[in-house]
């Protein structure tokens, strides 16, 4: 790899870093705005015009406050807790394609930072390592409440990341390829995976909810159940950390919702664009998908109240596996039908 | 049995039907309600730049008041301090000398007259018991402070100022104050 594509990549990983990071921080922002305005409310709009600068507050708030690590706690794994919930979060969004091809400095830029072939399996792979993360936190607080939201959290994650998967699957029979970018190209134009997918796509969105540990599926780190959850013991830039994270994992989901399900960087009427005009629109149409995803994603939390944990269980088992599985043998028996396959 | 208002419920056991057990229609039947709050206006009071409007009777901070000659009406009697529930106020009474005529209505008066605005309640039990109409509860608002010391309020605080009167017009007309 020469040094020129190097830096490409330097700088893509450091914008998409930022970028997230930012979009995070003012995701924090965002959800208690829209918490307010549902509720009848204002929100926070003292720091900054607007509140504008309230995420700023709480990063220094959160960096004031003394970082303690429990006595009788596990100390490497207390402390490598959050670490690997933040990791999981970032790196999915390395495979993620942001838009067509960008041609600046005389070369072409892919706005992805790692076009892999198995785009999909990677970040369904990594959000299952996510679960480490809170894992590792509840187990090395030495809290029996934390060890139980932990329990609790990490048996969620993995019954819905089978039915999401199943989902998948059914994406990946309609395009033919793994990889995000193929997946994304098949939505060329209007024909986006929502309207051929509907079930697919309420599947999906349902488990990317209860990945993220996002109400109603909140279980595992709402105060009212478990006093904290699995981040109780943790304070200061820890307990940032799995806040964050959880921020981050809700834009890496919505990034993946757009992309699989509503055409990611495509939009109605792209034919009329070439060249960078038509990849500064693409990531335009993009992030306005995303935002939206978001947007429903807080709209549900302040609308429906929590699940108790043995509904929780079956639903992602007894309801929304059976319900993707029929799917998955309709959509295979369709696509086998116009291949020829019967004839 | 008879129920007391006809706004209860025959709470009913029956199962789910099957547009019930999907979820999704009371899900979204939810969404739109919600939604709709989004458009409406907030029911904010943006404290300090709008401040709500306090009914005539309400209690906030104390004054010790003057009579028309400036003279400080309160004479120590010590009736407010134990009227008063949570124990706030505490006083310290000294008699008048012969030049302090036109300061002091009668022989006694209160030389140091603390209240501990963290300890009052604002109850108005206070003002109640005073029998020389000194103290009354304005609907000024206490002022929040950094240190505990600076809530006990002493008698600079509390006296009203000779030229700027502190207007409780309102007060002594309601319950059982007649205007003379």
């Amino acid at each position: 790899m020469n040094t020129e594509m190097f830096f490409e990549k330097l700088i893509l990983v450091v914008v998409l870093f930022s970028v997230s990071l930012l979009i995070a921080m003012y995701s924090t922002y965002l959800e208690r705005k829209v918490a307010a305005w549902l509720q009848d409310r204002v929100g926070p709009d003292r720091a900054g015009p607007f509140g504008i600068l309230q995420p700023m507050a709480d990063g220094a708030k959160m960096f004031f406050k003394e970082d303690f690590i429990p006595v009788n706690s596990d100390k490497w794994l207390f402390i490598l807790a959050p670490g690997i919930a933040m990791f999981t979060a970032l790196i999915t969004g390395s495979v993620i394609p942001w838009g067509h091809n960008i041609v600046a400095f005389g070369r072409d830029i892919s706005l992805q930072v790692a076009d892999i072939n198995i785009g999909i399996l990677f970040i369904l792979g990594f959000v299952s390592i996510g679960v480490y993360g809170i894992m590792i936190g509840g187990w090395a607080s030495n809290n029996k409440y934390s060890l139980f939201a932990a329990i609790r959290a990490s048996s969620q994650m993995i019954s819905y990341e089978l039915a999401m998967g199943i989902a998948v699957i059914t994406v990946v029979l309609m395009s033919g390829s793994l990889s995000l970018r193929d997946i994304v190209d098949a939505q060329h134009g209007m024909s986006w995976f929502v309207f051929k997918q509907p079930l697919a796509f309420l599947i999906f969105f349902v488990c990317a909810l209860a990945e993220c540990n996002r109400a109603p599926f909140d279980l595992a780190e709402c105060e009212s159940e478990l006093i904290g959850g699995y981040h109780t013991e943790y304070g200061s830039m820890k307990l940032g950390f799995f806040l964050f994270a959880e921020y981050i994992n809700i834009f890496i989901s919505a990034a993946v919702i757009a992309a699989l399900f509503l055409g990611g960087y495509n939009f109605p009427g792209m034919d009329a664009f070439t060249g960078n005009t038509l990849a500064l629109l693409g990531i335009g149409a993009f992030f306005a998908k995303i935002f939206l995803v978001i947007f429903i994603f807080m709209w549900i939390r302040w609308t429906l109240p929590r699940f108790r944990y043995d509904q929780l269980m079956h639903l992602g088992w007894k309801k929304l596996i059976p319900i993707a599985l029929i799917n998955l043998l309709i959509t295979a028996i369709v696509i086998a039908f116009s291949e020829g396959w019967f004839n | 049995m008879e129920s007391l208002t006809n706004r209860s419920k025959m709470v009913s056991n029956k199962k789910m039907t099957f547009l019930e057990k999907l979820y999704l229609p009371a899900i979204f039947g939810g969404m739109l309600i919600t939604i709709k709050h989004l458009f409406r206006k907030s029911n904010t009071i943006k404290y300090p730049e709008e401040q709500r409007v306090f009914a005539p009777v309400y209690r906030g901070q104390h004054v010790l008041k003057r009579d028309e000659q400036g003279r400080e009406n309160c004479t120590a009697c010590g009736l407010c301090a134990v009227a008063c529930p949570a124990e706030a106020i505490t006083m310290i009474a000294a008699e008048r000398e012969k030049g302090e005529e036109h300061l002091y209505r009668e022989e006694k008066y209160a030389e140091k007259y603390e209240i501990n605005m963290l300890r009052c309640i604002f109850c108005g039990l206070c003002e109640e018991a005073c029998p020389k109409e000194a103290i009354f509860l304005t609907d000024r608002i206490v002022p929040s402070n950094l240190q505990r010391g600076e809530f006990i309020y002493g008698k600079d605080k509390l006296v009203e100022d000779v030229n700027d009167r502190v207007d409780i017009s309102l007060r002594q007309l309601t319950g059982k104050r007649k205007e003379k």
